[in-house]
């Protein structure tokens, strides 16, 4: 018992330092709010969800990067996904980056 | 109100093409008690909304996610993603406005862009609320009182087909007044032209109901 309120608590101030360095956002909150006994797994089952289908982006991006040349729309494309997902699970530092990635596209600029 | 079964459990279609929104919008109607049906773009929507038109009569089953299987699948709510490929939210809108059959349903109208005149079309076009993502539960609360006002709508038109008429006309007159006061007190507090204001405003002052990100994260 003494082990599981430790667990407990390491895993609180791992959740609150999330929240502390900015990689989460109230939306992460609203996420939380929606689990409940009936649906105890919610948010491990969102964010799985978020991870499978990130990865997947994540692949198609590089593959695109690869190309020469850059296609901006495609790519503009799949950062407005990503951009979504992330925002929608509260991803504070992620949406930014792909806010900050889509500015880029616009601007044409492939260095960025 | 004396009505089937199914009155108090609307049914909501909501049309996504990211799973992460679908997942959450699911469990966002579900908590506030709506039964829900995903589907993932606007064809498929049309698809559904088509099908079961003809549901009412024969036994197609739609091949599309829904939580439950009843012999009236009636839609009373639409809600759609603005951004989708291929058809659109608001193309979707527009079908769903231009099809006799389908433009009583209330449509609203989600997107992570609060972009003014993305707004405003769609609410001329006829959606009648615009929510920003990510969407929470006290934006679920504006839905319910489009759907009373659909749903009651039905009521009265099917009272006046089935029953009686001289019994059932005075039954649905008081029914009328009720909803029309209880419309117009959750109207008269915030006109519809609030919400459309609420979303455009957001952009100009930082003075919002809503806390911001970025505050919070300055006031650490």
């Amino acid at each position: 018992m003494e082990r599981n309120s430790q667990l407990h608590r390491q895993v609180a101030l791992m959740r609150q330092s999330l929240f502390d360095q900015g990689y989460l956002d109230e939306q992460f909150v609203q996420l939380e709010e929606l689990q409940d006994d009936a649906n105890p797994n919610f948010v491990e089952e969102v964010v799985t969800l978020y991870y499978r289908d990130s990865a997947r982006l994540i692949a198609s991006i590089e593959q695109a990067l690869d190309k020469s040349p850059l296609d901006f729309n495609k790519l503009d494309s799949y950062m407005h996904q990503f951009k979504g997902s992330s925002s929608s699970i509260g991803g504070r530092k992620v949406k930014a980056e792909c806010a900050q990635f889509r500015e880029y596209c616009r601007a044409g600029n492939g260095e960025g | 109100m004396g009505m089937a079964a199914a009155e108090s459990r609307f049914h909501v279609l909501a049309v996504d093409d990211n799973i992460i929104d679908r997942k959450l919008i699911e469990r966002l109607l579900k908590t506030s008690s709506y039964q829900v049906t995903t589907v993932d773009s606007g064809s498929k929507a049309l698809e559904f909304l088509g099908l079961h038109e003809d549901d009412r009569s024969n036994s197609v089953s739609p091949s599309i996610s829904t939580n439950n299987h009843h012999q009236e699948l009636e839609v009373n709510l639409i809600i759609t993603d603005y951004c989708m490929p291929g058809m659109t939210g608001y193309d979707l809108l527009k079908k769903i406005k231009e099809s006799s059959s389908l433009r009583d349903i209330p449509v609203v109208i989600m997107s992570s862009e609060n972009v003014p005149a993305r707004i405003s079309r769609c609410l001329e076009e006829g959606a009648e609320e615009f929510f920003l993502k990510p969407v929470r539960k006290s934006d679920l609360n504006r839905l319910r009182p489009h759907v009373m006002k659909a749903v009651s709508k039905d009521q009265k038109q099917e009272k006046h087909e089935e029953e009686k008429q001289e019994e059932k006309e005075i039954k649905s007159q008081k029914h009328q007044e009720q909803q029309q006061q209880q419309h117009q007190q959750q109207l008269s507090p915030r006109p519809s032209g609030n919400s459309k204001r609420k979303a455009m405003e957001e952009n100009l002052s930082p003075d919002r109901t809503r806390p911001r990100y970025s505050d919070i994260a300055a006031v650490v």
